[in-house]
């Protein structure tokens, strides 16, 4: 049994991991491990980046390829993507939002990790619609690049 | 009479609820307001009342439970007709709305204000959700006349209430929320409707089954605002698309107005935009119980926590990350011990569970609520099927008894499929293919058209869709389904 079955929480062991380079450039973070059948976020890469074996496979993004665009990010019926980009000391995380009231660009709004526990603040630097879903991104202190999952406004 | 603040929904991520025009009604002889849109439950859940019943012998107060028409604890007086289920019955300016003694007296005005009249169909669907319009729209693009039936004021079934974003692939309309889904999907049919090819009855239920030569045949009540009008209904194929109903679990305080199932707290908030309460305590950890808990939160609302007795989530992971980054906790082999409260649900016990699934002594906790939601599992409606006669097994796998059916959906009875949750527990995107499979082999099966390879196509979607772990329920279900299927004749 893995851990995350019993408490929903992926720990980064879970996760197929960038290089600092590509994190650097900014790539798509595919929070999604369990073998769902669920295909959008490949049909939305642009680059073919991402791709899976069959419907049911888990995604596997390939971080060489990925440009970081974020279209997959508001597509994922599960919400389980994010980009991140680092930047010297800062970092840029872009996720999916589907609260109100919406986050706005120069917000300072509240970072959550992923048990929701506010680990600092984030400037919201972009906000676009992708449908109902917001795509919001913000500027967090470098070091919680890879733990920042949530924002509360 | 338990009566709260204000409690419709203004401002909401996903859905608009604009405001509407209001509408008066009497309840207990007193003027109260709901809007238009409402059902007659909705409209007074939002002005604050949550006792509709009381039990048959102890007198203890009882709320609505499944919000959908399925259970019987929201049964009212409405204009002197009793045993209205007001979970269904749309408000109307007016209307004079009684709770009503334990067993209803016989009502003085006459039930039917016109004539029986005769209907012919190709092919009856009943139940106008993700299976049932699907199968309308299949059957009736391949040239055979269809009439829908549907007992709720719109269509769509419970894809109404599903804000949130569908998985599966291109085929399946993935990335697409339930809601907009169901706009096409009626959008399709009003088109069909239009050229004639299909004709549907809302606010209608569809009574029982009766003897008919070459023909299958249902009696159909349709509900007018006065006076109702029996239809007499025959078809030579009929699609039966009536979904399901939540499971009860079994606790001391089950009953208390406050406990809802999680679907009917889904219909509320997000069909009527009212808020069930201010702070909930779901119970199961399945995608009903992690998606709910999470428009919960979309809604305003806050969720103590989630509770699942099994010691793993059994919804997806990515539903319940969603959940665990807003802060919301889930507690795996932890249950439900009881609910209390004076008149309504104040707050609950939850304990944990061993590895026998048993309670651990002094490990209860209390929580305090004002509303509980199960997610226990959903039970197949198959009362229509049961009359019918086809034959029926308790398959654990599919969420109770279920009506045998082959691989086109066709029962045991020829002429007579299923389709959806109510052949079998499984989720809208697979009842949406089955409802293409049943509407497409009734068309068949009626020399309508020849359309084989079609019908392997959509078969073979659906096995995709079962294919991962996560579909060997389903998947164990509908073997032993097909395994023991024998069809006869009319």
């Amino acid at each position: 049994m893995c851990e995350y079955e019993k408490t929903g929480v992926l720990s980064i062991t879970d996760l197929q991991l960038p290089t600092g380079k590509q994190l650097e450039k900014g790539v798509a973070i595919l929070e999604c491990v369990e073998e769902i059948p669920c295909n959008p976020c490949v049909e939305s890469c642009p680059v073919h980046a991402i791709s899976m074996k069959d419907i049911n496979a888990p995604p596997v993004n390939d971080f060489e390829r990925c440009i970081g665009c974020t279209k997959c990010i508001g597509i994922c019926p599960g919400l389980a993507i994010f980009v991140v980009k680092v930047k010297g000391e800062k970092a840029r995380v872009t996720l999916p939002y589907e609260f109100v009231p919406a986050p706005k660009v120069g917000n300072v709004v509240k970072a959550l990790d992923r048990i929701g526990v506010v680990r600092g603040e984030g400037l919201v630097t972009k906000v676009v619609k992708q449908g109902k879903t917001l795509v919001v991104t913000i500027e967090i202190d470098g070091k919680y690049a890879m733990d920042i999952r949530n924002i509360r406004v | 009479m338990v009566r709260g603040r204000c409690v419709r929904i203004r401002t909401h991520p996903i859905i608009d609820f604009p405001k509407r025009k209001q509408l008066s009604f009497c309840f207990q002889k007193k003027r109260l307001v709901g809007e238009e849109g409402d059902t007659i439950a909705s409209a007074l859940h939002a002005a604050g009342i949550r006792t509709l019943t009381t039990s048959l012998k102890y007198d203890n107060p009882r709320g609505f439970f499944c919000g959908i028409g399925k259970c019987s604890s929201c049964l009212m007086r409405v204009n002197g007709i009793p045993n209205v289920r007001i979970c269904i019955a749309p408000l109307k300016e007016g209307i004079c709305v009684e709770m009503q003694d334990k067993l209803a007296r016989l009502p003085v005005a006459e039930f039917f204000g016109e004539p029986t009249k005769t209907l012919d169909f190709d092919v009856l669907v009943v139940g106008a959700g993700p299976a049932g319009l699907c199968a309308a729209l299949e059957s009736a693009s391949r040239n055979a006349p269809v009439l829908l039936v549907d007992e709720n004021q719109c269509l769509g079934g419970q894809l109404v209430k599903q804000t949130h974003k569908f998985f599966g692939s291109r085929e399946e309309r993935a990335g697409t929320r339930g809601i907009d889904i169901a706009k096409d999907l009626e959008c399709e049919l009003h088109r069909l409707q239009r050229e004639g090819k299909i004709q549907v009855m809302t606010d209608a239920t569809v009574i029982g089954y009766y003897e008919s030569k070459n023909r299958h045949r249902f009696g159909v009540v349709k509900r007018c605002e006065y006076k109702s009008r029996l239809y007499d209904v025959r078809c030579k194929a009929v699609i039966l698309a009536c979904g399901a109903m939540e499971n009860m679990l079994l606790f001391p305080g089950n009953d208390l107005p406050g406990v809802y199932g999680a679907g009917a707290v889904q219909t509320l908030m997000n069909v009527y935009g009212v808020k069930p309460g201010d702070r909930v305590l779901m119970v199961g950890a399945g995608n009903v119980g992690l998606i709910v808990s999470y428009q919960l939160l979309q809604a305003g609302i806050m969720v103590d926590r989630v509770v699942e007795a099994a010691p793993v989530i059994g919804g997806y992971h990515v539903h319940a990350a969603k959940l665990r980054r807003c802060g919301v906790p889930i507690f795996t082999s932890h249950s439900i011990k009881e609910v209390y409260g004076d008149e309504k649900v104040e707050g609950a016990i939850v304990v944990k569970l061993d590895e026998q699934w048993k309670p651990v002594k002094g490990s209860e906790e209390d929580v305090p609520c004002d509303t509980i939601c199960l997610a226990v599992g959903l039970t197949p409606s198959t009362r229509l099927l049961s009359q019918i006669g086809v034959d029926l097994e308790f398959i654990p796998e599919a969420g109770g008894y279920v009506a045998l059916h082959d691989e086109s959906m066709q029962t045991s009875v020829r002429g007579v499929y299923v389709a959806g949750d109510a052949s079998g527990i499984e989720e809208a995107s697979t009842a949406m293919i089955e409802g293409k499979i049943a509407g497409l082999a009734a068309a068949m099966q009626l020399g309508r058209i020849r359309k084989k390879n079609l019908l392997v196509q959509y078969q073979n979607q659906l096995s995709q869709l079962r294919a991962g772990p996560f579909g060997e329920k389903p998947r164990i279900a509908k073997e032993k389904i097909a395994k023991h299927v024998e069809i006869g004749h009319v």
